[in-house]
């Protein structure tokens, strides 16, 4: 498959470049964050993005989305990187959408994917309980009762946690803690009774929550997928999701070089501009270089996702290990040559580097997926 | 594209039946590749035969227009015959500067009657070239070359001193940058000229590397003559020629950076060197965390090779993102040697140990240099790419 976006990918891009840069700016983030906003993102602009779109990137078409795959979602979240657009995105358009759409039950995908699709029902998926990620560490339980079953425990990190509709809850039905077989996923209601939602406030003012799960009962149709054997498709949906990030990172990165190319071209010091130096221009040139193999890796992971997702592993554990690197040392170094200025949290490049730090850590940081992928490669 | 499909299909066939089986093997090491020319020696009958069999298709040069010794493929018919040699592990017939350099340089710059003199036979692999860059004041800072070219009426008189020039010792032609104008700015003085290597007044002398071999040689020119028809473009307008033949350059270095077909995965080869623990992971486990980031970055930098090549138009080089090739490639070749031999343990110490790591690993150390320094290329990404300003 060629390595380039098609005629579709290239206009969507262009698209979202348009909307994001007038209509939800890194400004729009600062706003968020200044005026401590209840839902952490703008809704006007979400729908927006549903009306374009978006929100069904990954729906299938006869559930009422555009269908357009993996690489097109990736475009999105690459210009979401580059503006820092606190959205839903993620959490449902990318992830909500791949559980629902590929392993949810007729049922289930007819009653929720339409309503995903319109950009008015928001998921969020509990996967993490320790202090790292670790998705076969599931100590969260279900318990075969009456109808259905009863879960108890309580999930750290949830991105997007406390604004979803539904939560898809990774228990364990079976097996012992650190096996990934016994492991089921629900779809549980927000509201339903004995889940309480406590919002954290993280450094990258996006939303985040814990949650705790004290006695819920779900219907045996709450199931996602198939008992005991849910950890296939857990994968298959935090796959997804880190190729989202690892898209995401991108932009980041991306924009932070353009930032910072901007600044050394007109930053003037012993009465020279700062670009003419050679310490600073082969630190921008080694960024470039690592910033276009950045892109290359999750263009691959995208396509794979796309083309092949049951052997897409390997490639997206190796985009996201390359991408949490890369964005980290875009960010990093913004800020280094920037100098004081980077600083400073009225100057918008700071931004960056508490929102890189968290999509790194988020499902998976470039160590975990470093050793992922050579476990892939069995050594 | 059914008709992709049936080139695939006639080419996979045609291999099959002509492809000997030892051509099917990896190469041992450099030695071990043919690389054509007066003085070829064949190690094996079978290399000759697969040399004259895809020569004979214009498959050397698969791109190349027929009436030139090549394949006239299109680019996507180019891919299905790399990817079906690949399929069945198939050697490169024939390596070549004149293939990878001058080749390209001729293409664009040549004139019709220099095409079809020297191209057929650098298909052929009848003609093997050598490069005549650097001079030993002349390295990074290549335009201060003074290889001193003047001009005798009916020929040229060549006098000077290359350095760094590939096995010009089993070379044929050397293609040599010379100073045509001593008054001129120093890129404008320039010129780019073919020189037949067998007359008295062109010497090779081979430089012995730290690794102990020679791939390199010192060259003297002392009233070389070179004909007049063999001048290529312009009189002092060498130097734009130069630098797209470097971009050919760049592209070939970088590109055998990172692992590419031949070579076998650093996992496999780290795992062949310090075996598996209880776990089933690289028993050293930070040569394990090292081994696993170079071959994510490997694969991350095969894919960006994939991307630029198709984002380039048609027809063209990747331009100046060649730097950012040779620049990564190169370095991570460096990294990719440095495991090998961490990997290796004592055994790798030993001159000619086991798959002679310690000398291959010393070779790479050149890899950042040659064809422009890493520290060069990072200037050009700066300038050309980058845009930002020269002092």
């Amino acid at each position: 498959m060629a390595m380039l976006l098609n005629e579709e990918q290239g206009m969507l891009k262009d698209a979202a470049k348009g909307y994001l840069k007038t209509s939800a700016p890194i400004s729009q983030l600062r706003k968020l964050r200044d005026s401590e906003s209840a839902d952490g993102f703008d809704r006007k602009s979400w729908k927006d993005m549903a009306e374009m779109g978006w929100a069904s990137v990954l729906v299938p078409e006869e559930h009422g989305g555009v269908a357009m795959g993996h690489v097109a979602a990736g475009v999105i979240a690459e210009e979401m990187g580059r503006t820092l657009t606190a959205s839903p995105f993620l959490a449902t358009a990318i992830m909500g959408a791949t559980a629902l759409s590929r392993f949810g039950t007729e049922a289930q995908k007819a009653d929720f994917l339409p309503r995903l699709a319109a950009g008015e029902f928001l998921t969020a998926l509990a996967v993490d309980e320790t202090h790292k990620h670790n998705p076969s560490t599931v100590t969260t339980t279900a318990q075969r009762s009456g109808n259905g079953f009863k879960l108890d425990g309580r999930k750290s990190f949830v991105a997007e946690g406390h604004v979803a509709d539904m939560l898809i809850v990774s228990a364990r039905t079976a097996g012992a803690d650190g096996e990934p077989d016994g492991i089921t996923l629900f779809l549980v209601p927000r509201e339903a009774a004995g889940v309480s939602v406590e919002r954290a406030s993280m450094i990258d003012s996006r939303n985040s929550a814990a949650i705790t799960l004290a006695g819920v009962q779900v219907d045996a149709d709450a199931v996602l997928g198939e008992v005991d054997g849910g950890y296939t498709a857990l994968e298959a949906v935090l796959d997804a999701g880190r190729a989202g990030l690892a898209a995401e990172m991108s932009g980041s990165a991306q924009e932070c070089l353009v930032q910072t190319l901007g600044y050394l071209r007109e930053r003037k010091q012993f009465g020279e501009i700062i670009g003419t130096y050679q310490a600073l221009q082969h630190r921008a040139a080694h960024l470039y270089t690592e910033i276009e193999l950045g892109k290359s890796i999750v263009l691959k992971a995208l396509q794979t996702l796309d083309m092949a997702p049951d052997h897409a592993a390997m490639m997206v554990s190796a985009a996201k290990s390359k991408l949490g690197q890369i964005a980290q040392l875009s960010a990093r170094e913004a800020i280094q040559m920037h100098g004081g200025i980077g600083m400073t949290d009225e100057y918008d490049i700071g931004f960056f580097i508490k929102r890189v730090r968290v999509a790194e850590a988020l499902y998976g940081d470039a160590n975990y997926h470093t050793d992922k992928f050579a476990r892939l490669r069995k050594y | 594209m059914p008709d992709l499909e049936t080139f695939r299909a006639e080419t996979r066939a045609w291999l099959e039946a002509n492809c000997p089986d030892e051509m099917r093997r990896p190469m041992k090491g450099e030695s071990d590749a043919v690389w054509g020319g007066r003085k070829a020696v064949f190690e094996l009958e079978a290399q000759k035969t697969w040399l004259d069999r895809m020569a004979a298709k214009g498959w050397t040069v698969p791109e190349w227009p027929v009436a030139y010794g090549g394949g006239g493929l299109s680019k996507a018919e180019a891919k299905v015959l790399r990817e079906e040699m690949g399929r069945i592990k198939a050697r490169s017939p024939l390596l070549s500067f004149g293939i990878w350099m001058l080749g390209p340089a001729l293409l664009k710059y040549g004139n019709e009657d220099q095409k079809l003199e020297h191209l057929p036979k650098i298909a052929r692999g009848e003609i093997r070239w050598a490069q005549g860059y650097s001079e030993p004041n002349a390295g990074s800072d290549l335009a201060a070359l003074m290889t001193k070219c003047e001009d005798k009426g009916d020929h040229y008189l060549v006098n000077g001193q290359k350095i760094w020039t590939s096995y010009a010792d089993q070379a044929d032609w050397i293609f040599v940058l010379v100073r045509t104008d001593f008054a001129a700015k120093k890129h404008e003085g320039i010129s780019f000229i073919l020189v037949d290597m067998d007359q008295a007044g062109v010497t090779t002398k081979p430089i012995k590397l730290i690794s102990g071999n020679s791939p390199f040689c010192e060259t003297f020119f002392d009233d070389a003559r070179a004909e007049k028809k063999n001048l290529v473009g312009e009189l002092n307008k060498g130097w734009t020629i130069a630098k797209y033949l470097l971009t050919h350059e760049r592209e070939m270095i970088g590109g055998t950076g990172a692992g590419s077909g031949a070579m076998r995965p650093m996992g496999d080869v780290a795992i062949q060197q310090v075996g598996l623990n209880e776990h089933g992971q690289l028993a050293d486990p930070v040569l394990r965390t090292d081994v696993a980031r170079a071959e994510i970055d490997g694969l991350a930098f095969l894919s960006t090779l994939e991307r630029v090549t198709e984002e380039a138009k048609s027809g063209q080089g990747v331009g100046a993102n060649s730097s950012m090739l040779k620049y990564y490639g190169t370095e991570l070749n460096k990294r990719r040697l440095e495991l090998m031999m961490d990997g290796s343990g004592h055994d790798g110490l030993e001159w000619d140990g086991d798959g002679d790591v310690a000398r291959h690993w010393l070779r790479t150390k050149a890899n950042s240099i040659e064809g422009g320094t890493s520290e060069v290329q990072l200037n050009i990404i700066s300038k050309r790419i980058l845009d930002l300003p020269s002092a």
